[in-house]
């Protein structure tokens, strides 16, 4: 019941947007404390951002009490498919710039902002079983060629999603050392072979390491600076409730957003 | 006069409710043919990875369905004819792949059958052999999620079947492995056929537990599902293509069985 009323004034809202004057940022009224937003802000965000948007999200409903967030963790191509397809959301966050424009040439955005970043690392188990490790005495971030070899099972994302054609990228910069034995469906999909020590070794964002604990070991290697994935937010043209994705997005690059990012592990952008 | 209604008329409340299955079952189909972007099918279809995917999900179907029957029909059999005590347990255990998730099923599968699992790490040390990521792995996902469908088919036949025929066998004198070969699955023939197929087209639809369990690389485990995924992730008309690949060759093959095999049974 109370979802019910929340749509109904989300879709006021909206009636009001479409009939309002044509002043930007008007159409919900947003006072410069926002304290009048309302309604259901619904954001499509990629699955490595689930941990910190979702603290985010919490901090967002307790300065706005009226707003309820809700959230729709994918992989992000899995979202901009679903986005084109008509899916209602508000705010789309985009692991890369690719998916981002795929929804950009669609129509369904205007102005990506980023907001974050993310680089591979090299996860291992715990165990360690292949024993791989940077070599001892080496000067700065050693190459990826310089800690796997090429006997290890690897496991990577499959090129179609962003972690995968990054993994790709690092892989040819270091004159491919290994061949993976298997693309993963997504990021979070290769965390958890490692975990269960089923592969010696994956390519996985900082964050996924950040949110795995002890349940990894990740050694950094100089080619994951060549694939830095760039994070993009977006209202959407036709957000039911834009000043409230509006004010999520403020959020998300305030400094108390940005420092929530950096303790998930997402490297400063 | 009721001879007559019964061939041909259907009543009302059976036949709107059946027209809207019909409908719910068949537009989202009707749905995949029409947006479906022809002039691709050519390119798709003669590109070597489609081809490859297609055969791999043919012949990993087709070994779950034997894995499935050879293990499966005698299971059947101790559901619907031993007393065994604790059978209702037991059924209600083998089909838990029905309602468990297949990512799940794959997840599982990992903790018994990885290198890390309880048995797979033993094989491990022992021979150095992995199942994970091995087309051996895709077979035993799709025999883990389809083989319950097999096994309640049978036991559903082997229950229906009349007993008294297998009686009859043992008071001749035959005992109770003869009768089974020679009377029960004879009679319960087209049951294991249509068991086997429910097998056969859950196994190629495949999806969860094989990405999970056997991972994806083209050509080892990348089964049409995988391929249709993944495609969508980067080009959905693509995947309107595979999809549309994979429909055409699983209606021709059912069609072809039907026609050939299943033919005397389903008129009966």
């Amino acid at each position: 019941m109370t979802h019910r009323s929340l749509l109904a004034v989300a879709a006021a809202l909206a009636l009001t947007a479409c009939s309002g004057p044509p002043v930007d940022g008007a159409a919900a009224g947003p006072t410069p404390d926002g304290s009048d937003l309302s309604g259901t802000l619904t954001v499509f965000a990629a699955a490595s951002l689930t941990d910190v948007f979702t603290t985010l999200g919490e901090e967002f409903e307790r300065q706005h009490p009226q707003v309820d967030v809700q959230f729709s963790f994918a992989g992000s191509s899995a979202l901009a498919a679903q986005l084109t397809q008509g899916a209602p959301a508000d705010l789309f966050a985009a692991a890369d710039e690719a998916q981002m424009a795929r929804v950009q040439d669609a129509g369904l955005v205007e102005d990506p902002a980023e907001f974050a970043a993310n680089r591979l690392v090299l996860a291992v188990p715990p165990a360690n079983p292949a024993g791989l490790r940077p070599p001892e005495g080496g000067a700065g971030v050693p190459s990826l060629a310089d800690i796997l070899t090429s006997d290890v099972t690897l496991a990577v994302c499959a090129e179609e999603v962003p972690c995968g054609a990054a993994a790709a990228e690092v892989l040819a910069a270091a004159g491919s050392p290994a061949t993976p034995d298997t693309y993963e469906e997504d990021v979070r999909a290769v965390l958890t072979k490692v975990e269960l020590g089923e592969v010696d070794a994956g390519l996985v964002y900082v964050s996924d390491v950040v949110a795995a604990g002890d349940g990894v070991v990740a050694f950094a290697f100089r080619e994951g600076e060549q694939a830095v994935n760039r994070y993009e937010a977006a209202v959407l043209t036709d957000a039911p409730n834009p000043a409230a994705a509006r004010a999520f997005s403020e959020l998300v690059r305030s400094d108390a957003g940005q420092a929530a990012l950096g303790a998930a592990g997402f490297p400063p952008s | 006069m009721s001879r007559r209604r019964r061939d041909g008329g259907v009543p009302a409340p059976l036949l709107v409710p059946a027209l809207l299955a019909v409908a719910f079952l068949v537009l989202p189909l009707a749905g995949l043919v029409v947006r479906a972007p022809w002039s691709q099918i050519g390119p798709q279809l003669a590109s070597p990875g489609v081809g490859q995917a297609l055969r791999l999900s043919l012949v990993s179907a087709t070994l779950a369905t034997a894995v499935s029957l050879l293990l499966g029909v005698p299971l059947a059999w101790v559901l619907a004819r031993s007393t065994l005590r604790g059978r209702s347990v037991l059924r209600a255990l083998v089909t838990v792949p029905l309602v468990l998730p297949p990512v799940v099923g794959g997840v599982a599968l990992f903790l018994v059958l990885g290198r890390q699992g309880i048995v797979g790490r033993w094989l491990y040390e022992a021979t150095g052999f992995s199942l994970p990521f091995t087309t051996a792995a895709v077979v035993v996902a799709e025999t883990f999620v389809a083989m319950p469908f097999l096994v309640i088919s049978v036991e559903g036949a082997l229950r229906a079947a009349d007993a008294r025929f297998e009686d009859a066998a043992a008071t001749l004198g035959a005992d109770r492995w003869t009768t089974f070969r020679r009377v029960t699955l004879p009679l319960v023939a087209p049951g294991i056929a249509a068991g086997a197929v429910l097998c056969w087209a859950r196994a190629l639809g495949e999806f969860g537990a094989t990405i999970t369990f056997a991972g994806n690389f083209p050509g080892t485990t990348q089964t049409m599902p995988l391929a249709v995924y993944l495609a969508l992730q980067r080009d959905p008309e693509a995947a309107i293509v595979l999809s549309l690949v994979l429909l055409a060759v699983s209606l021709a093959t059912l069609l072809l069985l039907r026609g050939r095999w299943l033919g005397r049974t389903v008129s009966a």
